[in-house]
């Protein structure tokens, strides 16, 4: 068992020409540490989700990375609006994202969804007016 | 190994150690080393980006001379349908295949008459689900081999079908030796190729575990030959065998457009636009393309570092010559036939990774984050790597040391110089 690589990156609110760097640079660092090919796609869609979402409903927030022997783990957690009904928030095709966001192509209402699909354990924790963290592993064995 | 033998080399002599090479490598393939660029050959692609862009001319493409025509007792020439616009004037492909024949071969097979028929088989493997969709072009040698070193989850979209020149010298072959009697050995079918991974692909082909080329010969360098065999007064044999469509796969985009009953299709063509591409492809974020036509040139083979004439204008000449030409004259008629299709799997070379056990890459890891924090960050490639990043790598490896960062050095110095001189101005 070695230590486990942390990363850390910081996804600034409303800016979509940046979301999807950390998942990009995650990406990138996965492959050089010979993580499978399969595990790496998952991770990097997982996380590129999650980031959209702190862009999108958040005003931005942190992601910790933990690469470990068997694992990585992704904490997101921000101080955005919070989310009042997690359930709903879990079903497909909810959204709350504006008109605007939607014509962009996103806010379709896969981005929790598909970030529960793609990982092994999701957990999700929000309170109004506080903010949201979530937490993803995925196993890389 | 097989699996790495190269055509792009350097021509030392001409070799500066400038750093225009080390920068703009899609694998990071190449590190100046005592002054001269090298090529990492496990990481090398054959794109030939380097050759585009090397303004001293110091590298080159390792292609197999015409005198290689003498060493069998018939020979046919493959011919891409990007050279018939390297040349004016051209009203279709009859006169340039006159000169081929003309310049010592005994006959020509037309890779746009191939190709053709790899469209055909294309759209019965979509049909089918042959593929995983979205399914990825294999006709370019050089994203082929990008795929490989470093898309592992995108070989199972490639089209699992041999390039149109391996098809044509596939057929040509055969057709020979009907035709005359002669044993394979001593038929040779000779590819006139744009591009340093078509040379490439007939000494290490990937996908198949023999090629039928038996040389690659460049574009540029035939041309000349060609140009003064070429007479205007002449009216050439009609031996053109492929239609428009054929054609059109010398331009990127072409092969996409000879697709029936596939929608929706991506093209890109360039080195970083297909990179670009690949990176998005594998975080699923297209989920409505069906098929994924690239190319490492700019403007597909018209692009080819071995090619004379701008890509854009050959274009031009190219769509003049579609206007005239039929529609897609080869068809399959039965399945695909077993000659079309790869019959080697496609596997992951993981050349890019850090280390060959996970502790050893782990363990490097960390290394170059602590190294990386002491580098400058400013990419200037002056240390022969072509990053901060990728000279922390390289010391990993095993393969630099931190002292070659320059800047590093000077810093050093100035330090060591301006503590002296404080010490020196105590002592007055």
């Amino acid at each position: 068992m070695s230590e486990p690589i942390r990363l850390e990156y910081t996804v600034p609110g409303d800016d979509f020409a940046r979301a999807g760097e950390a998942s990009a640079d995650l990406k990138a660092t996965l492959k050089k540490l010979g993580v499978p090919a399969a595990a790496v796609r998952r991770i990097s869609i997982a996380l590129y989700e999650g980031e959209i979402n702190l862009a999108i409903h958040a005003g931005g927030g942190n992601i910790d990375v933990a690469i470990g022997d068997e694992d990585v783990e992704m904490v997101l957690s921000d101080q955005g609006p919070g989310i009042s009904d997690v359930e709903q928030a879990m079903q497909e095709g909810f959204s709350t994202a504006s008109a605007e966001v939607r014509s962009l192509g996103f806010g379709a209402g896969m981005g929790l969804p598909n970030m529960k699909r793609y990982t092994d354990e999701f957990h999700i924790q929000s309170t109004v007016g506080v903010g949201t963290t979530i937490t993803m592993r995925v196993n890389i064995d | 190994m097989d699996q790495f033998v190269h055509s792009v080399t350097l021509e030392t002599r001409l070799c500066n150690g400038c750093t225009n090479c080390i920068k703009r490598c899609p694998t990071q393939a190449i590190r100046v080393r005592g002054g001269k660029a090298v090529i990492e050959a496990e990481r090398c692609i054959d794109c030939g980006e380097c050759i585009r862009l090397c303004p001293h001319r110091a590298k080159r493409a390792v292609s197999d001379p015409l005198a290689l025509l003498g060493h069998f007792e018939y020979r046919v020439a493959i011919v891409p349908p990007s050279l018939y616009v390297q040349y004016n004037h051209q009203k279709n492909q009859d006169l340039v295949l006159d000169a081929l024949c003309r310049a010592g071969f005994d006959d020509v097979f037309e890779e746009a008459a191939a190709a053709e028929l790899i469209s055909d088989a294309t759209s019965r493997i979509m049909a089918t689900g042959g593929a995983a969709r979205p399914v990825i072009s294999s006709a370019c040698p050089a994203v082929t081999r990008l795929i490989r070193v470093r898309f592992p989850e995108l070989i199972d979209h490639m089209l699992p079908l041999v390039p149109p020149m391996e098809l044509a010298a596939r057929m040509a072959k055969k057709t020979a030796a009907e035709k005359t009697g002669l044993p394979e050995e001593k038929i040779g079918c000779i590819a006139i190729v744009p591009c340093p991974a078509k040379v490439t692909m007939r000494r290490a082909p990937v996908g198949s575990s023999r090629s039928a080329l038996d040389g690659a010969v460049s574009a540029a360098e035939i041309y000349p030959k060609l140009l003064a065999l070429m007479d205007g007064s002449r009216t050439p044999p009609h031996r053109a065998s492929a239609g428009a469509a054929g054609l059109a796969w010398a331009a990127s985009g072409g092969e996409a457009l000879c697709l029936s009953g596939v929608e929706n299709h991506l093209v890109a063509d360039g080195m970083e636009s297909i990179i670009r591409v690949l990176e998005d492809l594998e975080d699923e974020k297209y989920d409505q393309i069906d098929f994924v036509e690239l190319r490492a040139c700019p403007g597909g083979c018209l692009g080819g570092s071995l090619q004379l004439e701008n890509p854009y204008i050959a274009r031009t000449k190219l769509k003049r010559m579609q206007r005239t030409a039929a529609g897609a004259v080869n068809r399959l008629s039965g399945g695909v036939p077993t000659e079309m299709l790869w019959d080697t799997d496609l596997t992951y070379a993981p050349v890019l990774e850090l280390g060959a056990t996970r502790v050893e890459r782990f363990e490097r890891y960390n290394r170059m984050q602590t190294i990386l924090k002491t580098l400058p960050g400013l990419d200037c490639g002056a240390c022969g790597a072509p990053s901060c990043e990728a000279l922390a790598e390289d010391v990993v490896r095993g393969a630099a040391q931190v002292s070659d960062c320059v800047l590093l050095r000077c810093r050093q110095l100035e330090a060591r110089l301006r503590s002296k001189e404080r010490k020196g101005g105590a002592g007055e």
